[in-house]
């Protein structure tokens, strides 16, 4: 149960809809959230650059392209980094390698967009704890960048089961954990060279039983502090909107008029941030009550939630889900562990995608994350046993388009559309049949996973030199 | 296709809803018996009297009257080899686990019988997803010693077929380092010790002397596992640790192990199969999530079973809840090179004969009938069960989660609330 008793602490829009752009260029900048900030939005910034690969195509494969289409026999080009052509019967350009993949299916990167890899890497041991800044409830100030272990070798495993982008989360401890991060996942010496170039930073919210258990019950007092109860985490929160709104009129106003320059405070950068509709918000919600308690607070304050993650209720709500706009990021099966996953039930993907809401596929585990091509398939059959039949093809945006969007990555990746990048998985067959592996794995174009020759197999630092240091995984 | 034939097993599960020891026929497309007979393509099972009456091909007379249910694949039942179904209701609420006794005075004598609870929500969970049996085992507390397991169908009835003190459980390696004092060698003193205390019962305790570790009812509880009379199942991981559970075996040649974990088993297969200690592992781990599974990878199970070592195949990563996982982790396993047929059998024969179930994980004439009925391969992650008996008994298919999905499956209610929709 050592991984459940971390989900049970570390588990706890503005969905920048510019799914659908030219794939030109890097995308929007970071922004602060003030025009005139004197100080950076984006101080520690990517350095990574796309890996030199000779163009690929991709031929005779059944192909989803993460936007409701499948192409039997198709043909896909990455060409510069990018998803060049996608169609049947493409030319291969000059010096391209080309890949027979009849039998194999093809589809884009997956996208896990609740992951604490990095911040509770393996091993699990206590100086690892890197995912929840317990110390106060209200944390924002910190950065999970800032505890992301690039050499955790989960980062490896999940490239192995296709994740080629995913977003880093602090814990759910706090009712504001601090920034997320989203992540390339490549191989780096530094934290800064797996950061997905210009992705909008997140905020991780947590609601319910974690804050007020970690905080209310803390340190072996009774009471603690607060929150204690769940009427004190909402206003936990809202107290922290009010701060954040004065905060932002002072920047807003300084912007407009100068004068002397305000006081700089990093908790309310991140909820200035919010505010001003530049970062996104992941909040970890279990229960269906509470998750419409955090929609109409986040009216009371102008924001909006991104996404809800873990969401085991969102099922009972999904309509309102829908209306609102919100992702639900949601575990196939997981259920049971504490009082608010009670209600958890295996169709709770397919009854989401079946209103019409927002459906993610998430992770929240080193394990999890390997194969959630796998944890779709579960959802998609339990939701065809009770009549909603979704196809693979439509189904397959639950791993990849719909978790773009969370992150404000969709103009850039998520599916196979020409001028994305190409990140790219080729699969083994059917990716919803547990017999299935990712044979090859390309990031921005080149290829950084293939199970077949371990040359292209990394190894993280601290498996060098230990045992089954570059086993089959 | 599919469809047509799930229709006819939900009319016949209706029509045989509340009649027990009826005769039943039960056709699959595939039957994987688990014996000698392998895979009958279009075969039948017949359930008469709790017992398998015939399995075969399709010319098995089949009898007047049976129930007929179609199926695309019948298997045995699954039996997790290692779950704490029944005895958790929710892990975080401690008034509703019953698998952990941090203030107990007592140790090996905790009988985990004693917590199961039919009405848990997780056994109809785990019997829908095609498991009829479960090993279930206490956490260890306050020492290495965990206390009794036990092995129960997953009827959820009140008088399910409960077989106790099924074995004794013990946690070593890093558990057991930090259970025993904070060392490895704190640990094995204390397994040492606490063998000679229950080898020692009862005379040393009747002579008014007390042991160095156990007290008089855990000595007594322990007894049977010291002296060769009950299986002792060890939590190990590392190769090194795998290794003094084998030294120690070695040293007390009428001891019977199987060994829980063996992330690093595949590194010292060899002497696992020669010394024929059965292994129950988790598929999934490959990670180094501590020292102890530096080289665990996802081909263990393969590797284990070609070196000749029986395999058991379990979910530990939520053994209370998802012990059904067992079968997509096994689909892993076979992805990851096991053989399909060891993998199957390290979800029924392998855990029946690690707990010496005579007559179960099989489909034979004499055979305790728990059948499952699929409508597709059973490792596979989209199938699912259609039904299920256990003691030729057809189950009931709804759970509390069945019931909270029918309620809101629809959301256009709205002439009253939902609490008025109970399906």
């Amino acid at each position: 149960m050592t991984r459940r008793n971390w989900a049970a602490l570390a588990a706890g829009a503005i969905f920048l809809a510019a799914c659908g752009g030219s794939g030109e260029g890097d995308g929007p900048a970071i922004k602060p959230f003030t025009p005139n900030e004197p100080f950076s939005p984006n101080p520690y910034p990517s350095t990574y650059e796309a890996f030199p690969n000779a163009p690929v195509l991709i031929t005779h494969a059944t192909i989803l392209d993460g936007e409701g289409a499948k192409i039997e026999d198709g043909s896909l080009l990455l060409q510069n980094g990018k998803i060049s052509a996608i169609g049947k019967d493409l030319q291969a350009p000059e010096g391209a390698t080309v890949i027979d993949a009849a039998g194999r299916w093809v589809t884009p990167g997956i996208i896990d967009n609740h992951s604490h890899l990095g911040a509770y890497p393996s091993p699990s041991v206590s100086a690892h704890q890197d995912g929840n800044e317990v110390s106060g409830p209200v944390t924002s100030e910190v950065w999970v960048e800032h505890g992301v272990w690039p050499q955790d070798p989960g980062f490896g495993r999940a490239l192995a089961g296709g994740v080629t982008s995913l977003q880093i989360l602090p814990g759910s401890a706090n009712l504001f954990g601090g920034r997320g991060v989203t992540l390339k996942n490549v191989p780096a010496r530094t934290v800064q060279g797996m950061k997905f170039p210009n992705a909008p930073y997140t905020l991780k919210m947590a609601c319910g039983e974690n804050p007020k258990r970690v905080y209310g019950y803390g340190n072996g007092s009774f009471p603690g502090g607060a929150p204690f109860s769940r009427m004190g985490n909402m206003a936990g929160y809202r107290a922290a909107w009010i701060k954040a709104a004065e905060y932002k009129r002072k920047w807003d106003k300084y912007s407009a008029e100068g004068g002397e320059m305000p006081a700089r405070d990093l908790e309310l950068d991140t909820l200035a941030g919010v505010l001003a509709g530049e970062i996104l918000v992941h909040m970890h919600c279990y229960r269906a009550d509470e998750m419409a308690q955090i929609m109409d607070m986040s009216k009371e304050f102008g924001y909006k939630v991104t996404s809800f993650h873990h969401a085991v209720e969102s099922y009972k709500i999904a309509d309102k889900l829908a209306d609102y706009g919100a992702c639900s990021s949601m575990w196939a099966d997981w259920w049971g562990f504490k009082m608010e996953a009670y209600d958890g039930i295996p169709e709770n993907i397919p009854m989401v995608a079946n209103a019409g809401a927002c459906t993610i596929v998430h992770s929240d585990s080193d394990i999890g994350i390997q194969r959630l091509n796998q944890e779709a398939a579960k959802a998609w059959a339990d939701g065809k046993r009770v009549g909603i039949d979704i196809p693979i093809e439509t189904a397959w945006e639950w791993l990849s388009l719909n978790p773009a969007k969370s992150l404000g990555i969709a103009d850039r990746t998520g599916s196979l559309k020409p001028g994305k990048m190409a990140d790219v998985v080729i699969w083994s067959g059917n990716p919803f049949s547990v017999y299935t592996k990712a044979d090859q794995v390309y990031i921005d174009g080149a290829l950084m996973y293939d199970r077949n020759d371990a040359a292209f197999r990394p190894v993280r630092d601290f498996e060098l030199g230990q045992p089954g240091e570059g086993d089959m995984k | 296709m599919i469809r047509k034939l799930m229709a006819g097993v939900a009319i016949a599960a209706v029509a045989a809803m509340g009649a027990s020891a009826e005769t039943y026929v039960l056709e699959g497309k595939k039957v994987w018996t688990g014996t000698g007979a392998g895979m009958i393509e279009n075969g039948v099972v017949v359930i008469r009297d709790g017992v398998i009456a015939a399995v075969g091909p399709s010319t098995t007379p089949k009898p007047e009257g049976a129930t007929v249910i179609s199926a695309e694949w019948v298997t045995p039942g699954l039996i997790s080899a290692f779950s704490r179904t029944g005895i958790i209701e929710v892990d975080a609420e401690d008034s509703t686990n019953d698998a952990v006794a941090a203030m107990s005075g007592f140790s090996a004598s905790l009988d985990a019988s004693d917590g199961f609870n039919p009405d848990d929500t997780a056994v109809d969970v785990s019997r829908l997803g095609g498991v009829t049996r479960v090993a279930v085992a206490p956490q260890p507390s306050t020492n290495l010693f965990a206390g009794q397991g036990f092995i129960a169908d997953t009827s959820g009835a009140q008088d399910t077929d409960i077989k106790s003190d099924a074995f004794t459980f013990i946690t070593l390696g890093e558990g057991g380092a930090g259970l025993a004092g904070g060392s490895r060698p704190a640990a094995w003193a204390q397994l040492r010790a606490a063998f000679e205390d229950a080898r020692a019962y009862p005379t040393r305790y009747i002579a008014g002397g007390e042991g160095d570790v156990l007290s008089r009812r855990d000595a007594e509880a322990l007894a049977p596992a010291a002296r060769g009379r009950q299986l002792i199942l060890i939590d190990a991981r590392s190769a090194s640790d795998l290794n003094a559970v084998m030294d120690l075996a070695e040293s007390n040649r009428n001891l019977k192990f199987a060994i829980l974990g063996a992330d690093e088993g595949w590194r010292v297969a060899d002497r696992l199969a020669k010394m024929k200690i059965p292994v129950i592992v988790d598929g999934f781990s490959n990670l180094p999530s501590s020292f102890s599974q530096l080289a665990a990878t996802q081909e263990n199970a393969a590797r284990l079973s070609k070196a000749g070592v029986p395999v058991a195949i379990v979910n530990l990563d939520d053994s209370t809840h998802l012990a059904r996982l067992m079968t997509q982790i096994a689909g892993n396993a076979v992805a990851n090179g096991m053989d399909w047929d060891e993998a199957m059998k390290a979800l029924t024969i392998t855990p029946a004969a690690i707990y010496g179930l005579s007559g179960y994980g099989i489909l034979a004439p004499g055979a305790h009938a728990d059948v499952v009925a699929w409508d597709g391969d059973p490792l596979e992650v989209t199938t699912n069960a259609d039904a299920v008996f256990i003691d030729g008994e057809q189950q009931d298919m709804t759970s509390r989660q069945t019931a909270l999905r029918d309620r809101y499956l629809s959301l256009d209610k709205k002439d009253r609330p939902y609490a008025y929709v109970k399906p």
